[in-house]
């Protein structure tokens, strides 16, 4: 009976499909120009259900979803490209380690139903992300794979414990064959079950006409085993059957670690992702949140107090005070009272939404190294499999392709690296660093400069109340009250450095743009702003000894008769500015100041903070002439700014930081978001960055030094097949095992040392 | 030497005798969660 074409269930009747609902998976597949998917793929596909009741809500434009039935690479490009051209998608990654593609549409034209359908109609289900669909996904295969690795490291265990007499004692011919099919049963599990992700990743690299890491691998084991089977059978000839099962066991091992490593990275995204598909709550609505509960969508506190842990986006694990009229941000959990919110961004749109995206799309892009080394891994297996063909033809012993197949260790350039990248860009976003382009960790450890700017990022941004100057006989406290009640009808940013409210009523207010404000209180005509504004009003110039010592920013405040006070607005300067400063000149950087503030200004700040180049008065170009400068002179230039007025400069930096905290993190420009405003943030990303990269090029180092030491030894017939796989199997587990070093020295050790010291930035 | 004749087959047996138990063991759900029981334990309130 044949086979059906798509399930590859047997067909009742005449015809090459099963059922109906084959029958339009292949024909959808086909018109689509798809067809190479049935080439290339490794098990026929499973055969499609009826499509379930599905409602999504209207305005939805993006979303994360899950795939089932994802079984090989081939499904992969499958599903990208039917999402691609599906009408009305605008944007379509599928990610294989999670399992999850992020799909963006255009609500005009399509729905989430019908991309579904359209996934639907080439046999994969697929359903908005659901965290708890996830899981069941994740238990599942890590159960399975740890049933692998189980009965390779039994099998593994027993088998040697039969190979081990003949390698210490004359044994019996007799004892010996039996000892030799005992293993032969015992290795049988261990190939047929816990091998097949090996055979089944081998097929796919032969469908697809690529060498890949798994081939080598099977190769050296379907020979290795065939071999000492028929050695078995025959009595004669040499077994391998305990360096086929150790074998096993260490790779399956290393990719056991891998796997949950993937696993723990994608899961820091989790709570992130779920806002993302939190369906049913619009912007609009007015929503309770319980104490404890995670806020479902940005928006307003309307009613009650409490505070919100916000670490899940800022990394800052401190609780932030929140009352009505505060803003909060769906990921954060509520703490302590319930809270009435109204909604003003839901789903796709949420500030948490927008850093899940970024942070995905981040670790698509490799720093180059890796990219080299990937390279280099594939030239690897191709050499691996001429030179085994080569020296067992010259040697004439194919144990010696076996031997060489086996001990050749490509994963280690192609495995380890990806790891160590993911669990970067994860221990960065704990700390409230969003890494947008994976590329920048490579720069991040080479940077020599850092060119800071002053207003949003050196200071808040915000306004304060400096010194008071007061101009004759005048009471300190009635002129600020004065000061407060006459900002009190403003909203230019000076009117917030005096808070606090009117305590006078004022008669009239009048708001002169860049000047200042004037109004009649107390039947007296007063004016706050500009010292010509004042002085319109007074009649004479500020004068005597309290004139002030013009190199901050002054507001003048005046009546009819003559001047009364002169405030100084400071601007904030951040907590950690110092702190940051000095450890990056610790670290052996280089750090500039950048401001479009008056030099007098920018110079007062970097003497303060000890930075020694410092420009003022800087327009956006010159700011870019200054780095295109540093830059011609070799220097490798980190730039830090507020990611929206300086995005051109940032754009032209060699890596460029954004302070994240107020602006929706996908407008800023940067290749790396500093979520929580946090200066000292910089300090951490280079110093995970280094950590990283520190690892990635250990174990390229190792895995080019291994490889170029086993496989001559291995082509020349020093080592056999038993070495070689205990060598093979030993190498991947010891790069993966160093790509999962924990990426920062504990909290009492780093306490002492928060910046990396130049004497141990390379290796 | 002749006891090997049955101490092999025998340890055969029991080999394909833990793999089932270790099988029926991991669909189970005894070891989807590796980390929290064993911090469960310094739990207080359980």
């Amino acid at each position: 009976m044949p086979a059906c074409f798509h399930c590859g269930l047997t067909v009742a009747g005449t015809g090459r499909f099963c059922c109906a609902g084959c029958e339009a998976v292949a024909g959808a597949i086909a018109a689509a120009g798809l067809g190479a998917y049935y080439e290339t793929r490794t098990t026929p596909a499973l055969r499609p259900e009826p499509l379930p009741e599905f409602h999504a809500p209207k305005d939805l434009t993006e979303s994360a979803l899950i795939l089932e039935r994802v079984r090989c690479a081939a499904c992969l490009w499958l599903i990208e490209q039917v999402l691609r051209r599906a009408p009305g998608v605008k944007r379509a990654d599928m990610n294989y380690a999670t399992r999850r593609a992020q799909v963006a549409w255009d609500p005009e034209r399509t729905s989430l139903g019908e991309i579904i359908g359209a996934l639907r109609a080439v046999g994969y289900d697929a359903c908005p992300y659901d965290p708890q669909r996830q899981r069941e996904l994740e238990r599942t295969e890590q159960r399975a794979a740890l049933g692998r690795l189980f009965v390779a490291a039994f099998g593994a265990m027993q088998v040697m414990m039969y190979a081990f007499p003949a390698y210490v004692d004359e044994v019996s011919a007799e004892a010996m064959h039996v000892m030799r099919w005992a293993s032969l049963l015992i290795t049988l599990p261990v190939l047929f079950f816990s091998c097949v992700p090996f055979f089944s990743g081998a097929l796919v690299e032969l469908r697809q006409r690529r060498l890949g890491l798994d081939t080598p691998i099977a190769l050296g084991m379907a020979f290795g085993f065939g071999a000492s089977a028929w050695a078995t059978l025959t009595g004669s000839g040499a077994v391998y059957f305990d360096s086929i099962s150790m074998l096993a066991f260490l790779l399956l091992g290393a990719r056991y670690l891998e796997a949950e490593a993937r696993r723990r990275a994608a899961r820091a995204l989790d709570p992130l992702l779920k806002i993302v598909s939190s369906s049913g709550i619009l912007a609009g609505q007015t929503i309770s949140i319980a104490p404890g509960e995670r806020i479902p969508a940005d928006g307003v506190v309307t009613q009650g107090v409490s505070c919100a842990d916000e670490s899940l986006l800022t990394g800052e694990s401190r609780p932030v005070a929140k009352r009505a009229g505060d803003e909060v941000a769906g990921g954060s959990v509520n703490l302590e009272q319930p809270l009435v919110m109204r909604v003003t961004r839901a789903g796709a749109d949420t500030r948490a939404a927008s850093i899940a995206r970024l942070a995905e799309r981040g670790t698509a892009s490799k720093p180059r190294l890796v990219d080299a080394a990937e390279r280099v891994a594939r030239h690897l297996t191709w050499i691996v499999v001429l030179t085994a063909a080569v020296s067992a033809i010259l040697l004439g012993d194919p144990w010696v392709a076996v031997a060489v197949l086996v001990v050749a260790c490509p994963c280690a350039l192609a495995l380890a690296a990806p790891i160590v990248l993911t669990r970067a860009s994860g221990a960065l976003l704990a700390h409230g660093v969003l890494l947008t382009r994976g590329r920048a960790l490579d720069v991040l450890t080479r940077v020599s400069d850092v060119v800071l700017d002053k207003t949003g990022t050196l200071t808040t941004g915000q306004l304060r109340l400096g010194t008071i100057r007061l101009f004759g006989d005048v009471d300190e406290t009635a002129m600020l009250e004065l000061a407060r009640s006459l900002e009190a009808s403003s909203r230019h940013p000076v009117a917030r450095a005096f808070p606090g409210g009117a305590t006078h009523s004022v008669v009239t207010p009048r708001n002169v743009p860049g000047q200042g404000i004037e109004g009649t209180v107390r039947g007296r005509r007063v004016r706050i702003g500009s010292e010509a504004f004042c002085q319109a009003l007074c009649g004479v110039p500020p004068a005597g000894p309290a004139h002030p010592n013009f190199d901050g920013s002054f507001v003048f405040l005046a009546d009819e008769k003559g001047w009364l006070a002169a405030f100084e607005l400071e601007d904030t300067l951040r907590p950690a500015a110092a702190a940051m400063v000095a450890g990056l000149r610790r670290a052996g950087i280089a750090v500039h100041l950048a401001s479009g503030d008056r030099p007098e200004v920018a110079a007062a700040l970097a003497r303060e903070l000890w930075i020694e180049s410092c420009a003022g008065a800087m327009s956006p170009e010159d700011k870019y002439r200054y780095l295109e400068g540093l830059q011609r002179e070799g220097h490798v230039v980190a730039m830090v700014g507020d990611g929206l007025n300086d995005a051109p400069v940032l754009a032209r930096a060699d890596v460029s930081f954004a302070m994240g905290g107020g602006a929706e993190a996908a407008q800023l420009k940067a290749d790396v978001v500093l979520m929580n405003d946090s200066l000292e943030s910089i300090g951490t990303a280079l110093r995970i960055a280094r950590r990283a990269m520190r690892l990635v090029r250990q174990n390229i180092g190792w895995a080019l030094a291994y490889n170029a030491l086993a496989l001559p030894l291995a082509a020349t017939g020093f080592i056999g097949p038993w070495e070689a796989a205990l060598a093979m199997g030993a190498s991947s587990l010891t790069v993966l095992l160093n790509a999962l070093r924990p990426l920062e020295q504990p909290e009492w050790k780093a306490s002492t040392s928060s910046f990396p010291s130049p004497s141990a930035s390379y290796s | 030497m002749e006891s090997l004749y049955l101490l092999v087959p025998v340890s055969v047996g029991l080999v394909f005798l833990t793999g089932w138990l270790f099988w029926r063991a991991l669909h189970s759900g005894q070891f989807d969660d590796l980390e929290r029981p064993a911090q469960q334990v310094l739990d207080d309130d359980h």
